[in-house]
């Protein structure tokens, strides 16, 4: 046979082979597409309609929501402007003294959240605890701890112990808990338990072996998670006085409910400036206490 | 061979390493003072929130076990139905909500990476306003939502597309200024014109993440719409306020079972559509022929 024909031959086949390839794998492409379009126009329907989405509704208010920004906007003019600031923010202690308060209760929420996490995180390590039950028990209560969200909890703690920051302590306080100790266990599981082995050989006890060969190795770990703990704990503090458990959410609520248009912007601008400037200095902290490559 | 150290032994140990079992004065002095004043700091906290107001909390911890022993065993009292109706508004809300902040935040992302618009004063306002937008918490958003379109689950979706539409508008500019550029100058060297570029140098780079940045969004909205509707903004969490008010503890703690259910379904979904659909961008693979 002709070397040149056969070679033809060959490449026809390896062509017609990838055409064929080609049109399967379009074909499984636009089965795949036209399957997440039905799912997706199905989601999207449903929604709508158990979401009570109204279009007309919607166009009707939304003038009323650019009305809304309008009159929480203050009227600031050139002329009078240290006047007008100080007309805007007449509040101005009494808000500060409510964002203290919002500050306090994410600190001891945090505080509180990190002491219980750091006792939980030891026996839920599964390198560190070699006992099935107690690793079981500790596990999940920080599940428990870390899914209901915090306004739940804030709302039973609310009922029971009166309105007031209380409540709103212990609600962020069992929800940091959760979180933190799951993220603690996850540093401890990644541990080098050498030194471990050596405070066990050299006749020390289990709480000995946490003390002196995985505290010092996991703590830098465990205060950046709790710094970054806190930032989210001042956002939470900020909104569970909607529910009546203390803080500047409180009096945002107030001024909202009453339609104190003015009051709204100024508390809500206080408040993301004090949210940002805590992130910041956090951030700062953190990136001092362990290298800035371990935080995205 | 390991025995136990004696006293002798110790005292010819601490002289040999003085730092390890005392530390310099100064140190030490250092060390007190910070904790002083974090356990004074602390004792403040606890004064100034209640802590000490030991009536009130002995009080407020006999109605909690009340609380707590009417919550078991929980119990539907013929309202199942209405919870299960709720939770999917929760859901269409959640969804809803995702999309509007997805179709919000998707122009944006573009107009704040700094690759596409490169005049730096209109890239740290929209960056600055991307911040603000989403230092607002979605309960906030949802009490301006509800004076305006009333109480119910729209008003969610649009406190959750708002809050949720400035997080992703960061995280999309982002991707988009991460793109690789090898990619970009080889469309371009083929004649491609700033809008080619967009859709076959850019688009295929940043949409996996892009999707999959969405889609966890998702599952953190389906956690935020759970509670909006404490304030009144529709779905389970209507219903857990309201039962509580009406002190129906039973039926309250049966909602916040079917919470945890439905949030740990949804994490368990999307975590598979992740992994098995939407490749990160590192880890892109060419299908192969069979």
């Amino acid at each position: 046979m002709n070397p040149n024909i056969h070679q033809k031959q060959q490449n026809f086949e390896a062509f017609s082979a990838f055409l064929q390839a080609e049109a399967d794998l379009k074909r499984t492409k636009r089965r795949q597409l036209f399957i997440f379009f039905a799912l997706f126009l199905f989601a999207l329907t449903g929604s709508a309609y158990v979401g009570e989405v109204n279009i007309n509704e919607f166009v009707d208010g939304l003038p009323g929501f650019f009305n809304y920004f309008h009159e929480t906007l203050p009227k600031l003019h050139a002329a009078t402007l240290a006047s007008d600031i100080s007309d805007w923010y007449w509040g101005i202690d009494k808000w500060l003294q409510f964002l203290w308060d919002t500050v306090l209760i994410a600190f001891l929420a945090t505080l509180f959240g990190f002491i219980f996490a750091f006792l939980l995180c030891f026996p839920s390590s599964r390198n560190l605890n070699k006992n099935i039950r107690t690793y079981f028990v500790c596990r999940r209560i920080m599940e428990i701890a870390r899914s209901v969200p915090e306004l739940v909890y804030a709302l039973i703690f609310v009922f029971s112990f009166g309105i007031g920051p209380f409540p709103g302590v212990l609600a962020i306080a069992i929800h940091s808990c959760g979180a933190l100790g799951k993220l603690f266990s996850e540093v401890n599981e990644n541990a080098e338990l050498g030194a471990a082995e050596g405070v066990l050989a050299s006749g020390g006890n289990w709480f000995q072996m946490i003390r002196y060969a995985v505290v010092p190795q996991v703590f830098p770990n465990f205060m950046s998670y709790t710094l970054l703990r806190f930032e989210i704990n001042v956002r939470a503090a900020s909104v569970v006085g909607f529910v009546g458990a203390g803080g500047i959410g409180q009096e945002l609520m107030t001024s909202i409910r009453q339609f104190i248009y003015t009051d709204v912007s100024a508390i809500v601008l206080l408040l993301v400036c004090a949210v940002s400037i805590i992130d910041i200095s956090c951030e700062k902290l953190r990136h001092r206490i362990i290298g800035k490559e371990f935080l995205v | 061979m390991s025995r136990p150290l004696t006293a002798v032994d110790l005292n010819k140990i601490y002289p040999l390493y003085p730092a390890v079992f005392k530390r310099p004065l100064r140190q030490r002095l250092v060390r007190l003072l910070i904790w002083t004043g974090f356990t004074g700091f602390t004792i403040y906290c606890l004064g100034g929130l209640g802590f000490f107001e030991f009536n009130m909390i002995s009080a407020g911890i006999k109605k909690l076990s009340g609380v707590i022993a009417f919550m078991l065993p929980p119990a539907a009292h013929g309202r199942l139905l209405d919870f299960i109706r709720a939770i999917f508004e929760t859901l269409g809300m959640a969804f809803l909500g995702t999309l509007l902040a997805f179709f919000l935040a998707l122009p944006m992302g573009f107009l704040g990476s700094k690759n596409i618009v490169g005049n730096p004063v209109f890239h740290f306002g929209l960056r600055r306003g991307f911040d603000f937008v989403r230092g607002i918490d979605a309960l906030i958003w949802a009490l301006v939502w509800i004076n305006v379109v009333g109480l119910g689950p729209f008003a969610g979706i649009l406190a959750i597309g708002c809050s949720v539409s400035g997080e992703l508008a960061k995280l999309f500019s982002e991707a988009i200024e991460n793109v690789d550029h090898k990619q970009i100058e080889g469309v371009r060297a083929s004649g491609a014109d700033a809008v080619q570029v967009m859709r076959y140098a850019i688009f295929p780079q940043v949409f996996p993440v892009i999707l999959s940045n969405t889609l966890y969004y998702f599952e953190s909205n389906t956690r935020s719409a759970t509670i909006l509707g404490i304030v009144g903004a529709g779905g389970i969490g209507l219903q857990l306020a309201d039962r509580i008010r009406v002190l129906a503890w039973d039926q309250a703690s049966l909602i916040i079972i079917l919470i945890l259910i439905t949030v740990y379904l949804i994490d368990a979904a999307s975590n598979y559509i992740r992994q098995r659909f939407i490749k990160a961008p590192g880890s892109r693979q060419f299908s192969s022929n069979k």
